[in-house]
């Protein structure tokens, strides 16, 4: 027995593999960190019946029925209306910016309609590009607004009383709803972060593992050359992956694609480096390729989580939509979907791509502040 | 002007100086050698000198540019052999050499590449992958690595570490053409006949440079009698001396053995009775390299713990 096992020999194996966990921390901080960041952004930050969503109103009548029909739709909840559009054509490049998910347009002659008993109508613009998003607030809609025109009408609960009023409901960019129309071209992103970001962050941690740093260190290299050696071999990468996810939306999927391609092309070239640039960020802080990778994966989790891919941002408190600000994901997630579905132009991107330069100027600093030129 | 001129380098590492007050100068074309236990700093030393590390205090000139503000212009000139195998087994030995005379932008890269094959009598190899060298040929492919530039000065740490005797003897050879040739060497080792063959030897311990001088030169200022015991019950013998005064060091060298100690009166005391027992001689001898460097180990106190 004792020839094939023994308790020594396996309390030995044990004590050498609790000695190693201890001694890398970064392996200790994940084994806490990962579980805890988990529970507290599903339990508190994902939400995916959101409430309080952005609207704007599209009025021109002040009448009392239509402001019956608005202070309805607030205390649903679902609505939450901070802007007042002057035109269509304002409130639809609000939405195109996605700064609203829903237009809520009230005819001008909404209130001589009822008046004279005629079926009067409103109109409700819902940003299909998410269809989980958007679903709650418009199922509850019909109902709701109903119930609030017959009790301004003063009909009571429950009686027939004039015309019923008809709610147009237009699921925009995304008519029939299908999620998978908001799901691929999010994916594009997720696993361009998922790739650029783990290939990079070994670029540094396998040289030192492998003791081939020393010298290139000895031999005459800036840092900058050696940041842009170890992540431009990736952007190659990254453009055919580009290729293969957009070629196969396109074939297997039938995402529609109604935006500019060069501009698409052009965000993703930022992003991608911005991408690279954080790996190999992570790549001069962690020690070992175990570590890098295991820091890469932290930085993925809470990624997928509170950009918007998997879950509505809208849906998740003012906190988690504060962190899910400051990952590259949630800029070039909105940037895609923005140009892929709704034909957004530059101008309607402009503070992604902004956002997402800044995450190039930030990532590279601190690469290279952090590189260290010795061994010291 | 030296091509290694540097005064008071320090460097600790935490609260362990392992660097403690280096002061080095090397002429042009002069091979020296850099000895020490393990741990006592030559590595440290030697990458201090090619800007690899930022010594704490200390300055001075490596081929005339200054140690803490011209590391750049240094890493272009100074060849820097590292102790453990340094370039990517991954990469064939062509693409190895490529890489380098790209990065000390040497041109036409072929052309260095394919000289340096010859020399190196690895034009036929020149796709095989690095990492599939034994570990003689990964030493050469090194070396001829680091001097594909020409640079002025070499560092080499531990270089023959693991090759074998001929090996060894071909790249002390190869050494010696380059000095001729008006490089500077400094080179760290461990094996005393590769000190013998330096012009010149520097004895660093705990950090502290402890002597320098050419080998002659270091022997005969350690000061160390060294006296023969042959005979028959050798290892009674030895057992025996350790422990009296005078004897400093016993060493079992084939049939005899070496005793030697700094004080001779003391040293010839000791030795009186065994001299007189049967069959056994008592001759002087000459002290090694060895011997002294075993006396300088033994001097200086263990800073490890």
């Amino acid at each position: 027995m004792n020839r094939f096992f023994s308790f020594g020999r396996l309390g030995a194996l044990l004590v050498k593999e609790f000695i190693q966990m201890r001694r890398d921390r970064v392996t200790f901080a994940m084994m806490l960190g990962v579980p805890l960041m988990q529970l507290l952004l599903f339990g508190y930050a994902i939400n995916t019946d959101p409430k309080s969503l952005p609207a704007a109103l599209v009025a021109t009548g002040n009448d009392h029925y239509t402001r019956a029909i608005v202070s309805a739709l607030q205390t649903t909840n679902y609505y939450r209306f901070d802007h007042v559009a002057e035109s269509a054509a304002e409130a639809e490049r609000l939405m195109a910016r996605g700064e609203v998910s829903f237009v809520v347009t009230i005819p001008s002659d909404f209130a001589r309609r009822v008046d004279r008993g005629e079926a009067p109508q409103i109109l409700i613009e819902a940003d299909a590009t998410d269809p989980s998003a958007s679903s709650g607030a418009v199922s509850t809609l019909s109902t709701l607004a109903a119930r609030a025109l017959n009790r301004e009408r003063g009909v009571a609960p429950g009686a027939v009383g004039g015309p019923a009023l008809d709610v147009v409901v237009h699921r925009r960019y995304n008519p029939e709803g299908i999620s998978q129309y908001n799901i691929v071209p999010g994916l594009l992103g997720v696993i361009l972060q998922m790739t650029m970001v783990m290939m990079t962050s070994i670029a540094l941690t396998r040289e030192i593992e492998r003791g081939t740093m020393e010298n290139l260190l000895a031999m005459p290299a800036s840092p900058a050359e050696i940041m842009l050696g170890k992540v431009l071999p990736y952007l190659v990468v990254g453009g055919v992956q580009v290729a293969v996810v957009l070629v196969t939306a396109k074939l297997l999927f039938s995402v529609p694609f109604v935006g500019s391609l060069p501009l698409l092309l052009g965000a993703i070239l930022i992003f991608v480096l911005a991408l690279v640039l954080l790996g190999y960020t992570i790549s001069t802080i962690a020690r070992t390729q175990m570590q890098a990778l295991q820091l890469a994966f932290f930085f993925f989790l809470p990624s997928i989580l509170v950009s918007g891919f998997m879950f509505p941002y809208r849906g998740m408190p003012g906190w988690a939509q504060l962190f899910g600000e400051i990952l590259p994901l949630t800029h070039f997630l909105r940037v895609v979907r923005a140009v892929m579905l709704k034909g957004a132009d530059l101008a309607a991107i402009g503070t992604e791509i902004a956002w997402l330069i800044g995450f190039v100027a930030f990532f590279s600093a601190l690469a290279l502040l952090r590189f260290r030129r010795t061994l010291d | 002007m030296n091509a290694i001129d540097v005064h008071g380098l320090v460097k600790r590492f935490g609260n362990k100086t392992v660097v403690d007050n280096v002061s080095m100068q090397v002429a042009p074309g002069e091979i020296v050698g850099f000895l020490g236990p393990n741990g006592s700093g030559k590595t440290t030393t030697i990458r201090i000198m090619c800007g690899l590390l930022t010594p704490d205090a200390g300055s001075g000139r490596v081929l005339g540019y200054n140690l803490l503000t011209d590391s750049l212009k240094i890493k272009r000139e100074v060849g820097y052999m590292t102790q453990k195998f340094s370039f990517y087994e991954d990469l064939t030995i062509a693409e190895n050499l490529e890489f380098v005379a790209r990065l000390y932008r040497l041109k036409p890269v072929a052309n260095h590449v394919a000289d340096t094959l010859a020399d190196l009598g690895m034009t036929s190899r020149r796709n095989q992958l690095a990492g599939t060298l034994s570990g003689g040929w990964k030493q050469r492919l090194a070396l001829a690595a680091c001097i594909m530039h020409q640079p002025k000065l070499l560092l080499l740490d531990e270089p023959t570490a693991g090759v074998d005797p001929k090996a060894r003897r071909e790249f002390w050879d190869e050494i010696h053409r380059l000095a001729r040739d008006g490089l500077t060497v400094l080179v760290s080792t461990h094996y005393m006949d590769e000190a013998e063959r330096c012009h010149r030897i520097a004895y660093i311990s705990y950090g502290r440079m402890l002597t320098t001088g050419s080998v002659a030169e270091v022997v005969a200022n350690a000061g160390l009698i060294t006296y023969i015991v042959s005979g028959p019950g050798l290892a009674g013998i030895a057992a025996a001396l350790e422990s009296r005064d005078g004897v400093e060091q016993v060493a079992p060298f084939g049939a005899t053995l070496h005793v030697v100690g700094s004080d001779r009166q003391e040293l010839e005391a000791a030795l009186s009775d065994i001299a007189a027992r049967d069959g056994v001689t008592v001759a002087p001898g000459e002290t090694s390299l060895e011997d002294v460097f075993i006396q300088f180990m033994a001097g200086s106190k263990d800073n490890m713990a």
